[in-house]
């Protein structure tokens, strides 16, 4: 390998009208809509004043059911989802609301890099104006407590924050209907990574 | 074990910024927790589900007439830090047309709307990571950060690479755009150095006679952390 490396391009923010160039109708489909065994993901996301941010977008990228990614890069190979249509890469805009909503499979459990299993999780990335940079944060299963307790990233965040990465079932809902609301600065800020 | 993509450093603007304003209810305040790079950081969505054409990329003839404006031809390559090509990568753009008016219902500044002119834009980089874009210039606006505060020309640029850690929103500015010094934005990148990576260059070889200018942008995305062996 050459050891040249080029310096990379800084980021900057989406603005107010991203609206015009990135979602797409079928954005938050994960999985086609009717997907038998399918699950919701619904939250809003609130800035620091406790408001809703309706100029905001969502995007997710996860393994399918069986842990797996259709990617050159998985080590296992690069795997056919189970579930026809299977997308992986979900992206919703925020509606007046700041709310967001995805339909998809949970994914399964998957290595982690130092051994061990992470829990089945979904990668975030937040974007909007007043935002230079995405966030990054991670959704989690209030279901999978005993995966959960194991997966090493949870772990590394300070046991009173940990819930706000953890996406619980909606009580007025069906099963299958989570809820995980994105606190962008405050008292209740959600984690977020450093990728 | 696969290589973990790099962790840039003092190159992206950090998120609590005052002096763009709309940072003060959003940026986290807290400290961001280090992520290991795991098999979903490493992999990323590729895109194949939704056809893109050759007249995605071509802003200027998506209605019954043509926008009015400066025709300008966008192009260049995307590359990681490697130095490697990215191949057949998505790239979305936005932007403000010819009077600096974006086509949104939020975008209340006394410049006229274009009928003509939509301002969204993609393609897929080629096999040697090159892209191509037929637009407008777009124009400087005022904006209600502080008192008489004007962006400078640019074009929103979204790119995925090939993995999550390479996700990248940025813009693209025009060169020696007088705005440059009292725009927080473009200033918040806090190498000056990284800075001039976001101006693009007037490219008179790729001009197009009696038809368009031409400017060059090339973008790097994050690559693999450097090994022991290579830094030795």
């Amino acid at each position: 390998m050459s050891p040249v490396r080029l310096p990379i391009t800084p980021s900057q923010t989406v603005g107010p009208f991203l609206a015009i160039g990135l979602p797409w109708p079928d954005g938050p489909f994960v999985v086609p809509p009717g997907t038998a065994g399918a699950i919701t993901i619904t939250g809003q996301v609130i800035d620091g004043a406790g408001q809703p941010v309706p100029d905001a977008m969502v995007e997710t990228w996860q393994a399918d059911e069986d842990g797996r990614f259709d990617h050159p890069e998985d080590p296992r190979g690069a795997a056919k989802p189970r579930t026809e249509g299977f997308r992986g890469f979900g992206r919703c805009a925020t509606d007046v609301n700041g709310s967001y909503r995805f339909v998809t499979v949970k994914p399964g459990s998957l290595p982690a890099p130092d051994g061990g299993l992470e829990a089945p999780h979904l990668d975030v990335s937040v974007f909007s104006r007043g935002l230079l940079d995405r966030v990054v944060t991670r959704i989690y299963f209030a279901d999978e407590a005993a995966a959960n307790a194991a997966d090493p990233v949870l772990a590394s965040v300070d046991d009173d924050r940990r819930a706000t990465l953890i996406a619980v079932g909606d009580p007025a809902g069906q099963p299958g209907e989570y809820q995980f609301d994105i606190r962008l600065r405050g008292d209740s800020e959600t984690v977020f990574f450093d990728v | 074990m696969i290589q973990p993509y790099e962790r840039p450093a003092g190159v992206h603007p950090p998120l609590d910024f005052p002096a763009y304003k709309s940072t003060q209810l959003r940026a986290p305040l807290r400290k961001l927790v280090p992520l290991p790079h795991g098999l979903t950081e490493l992999t990323g969505p590729v895109h194949g589900w939704d056809p893109v054409t050759a007249a995605d990329a071509d802003l200027t003839t998506r209605h019954a007439g043509e926008p009015l404006g400066e025709r300008i031809i966008v192009t260049g390559r995307v590359l990681d830090s490697d130095g490697r090509p990215v191949p057949d990568t998505l790239i979305e753009v936005w932007q403000a047309n010819a009077a600096g008016r974006y086509a949104h219902r939020v975008d209340d500044h006394p410049a006229p709307l274009d009928p003509n002119f939509d301002g969204a834009g993609r393609c897929l980089t080629d096999a040697s990571g090159r892209y191509r874009f037929v637009t407008i210039k777009p124009g400087a606006y005022p904006w209600g950060n502080h008192h008489n505060a004007w962006r400078p020309a640019h074009i929103h640029f979204s790119l995925f690479g090939r993995a999550f850690t390479q996700r990248l929103i940025t813009q693209m500015y025009f060169p020696n755009d007088p705005l440059f010094p009292f725009d927080p934005i473009f200033n918040s990148v806090p190498d000056p150095k990284a800075r001039q990576r976001m101006v693009a260059s007037f490219e008179m070889d790729l001009t197009e006679p009696e038809w368009a200018l031409a400017y060059t942008w090339d973008i790097v995305l994050r690559g693999r952390e450097a090994t022991v062996f290579e830094e030795g």
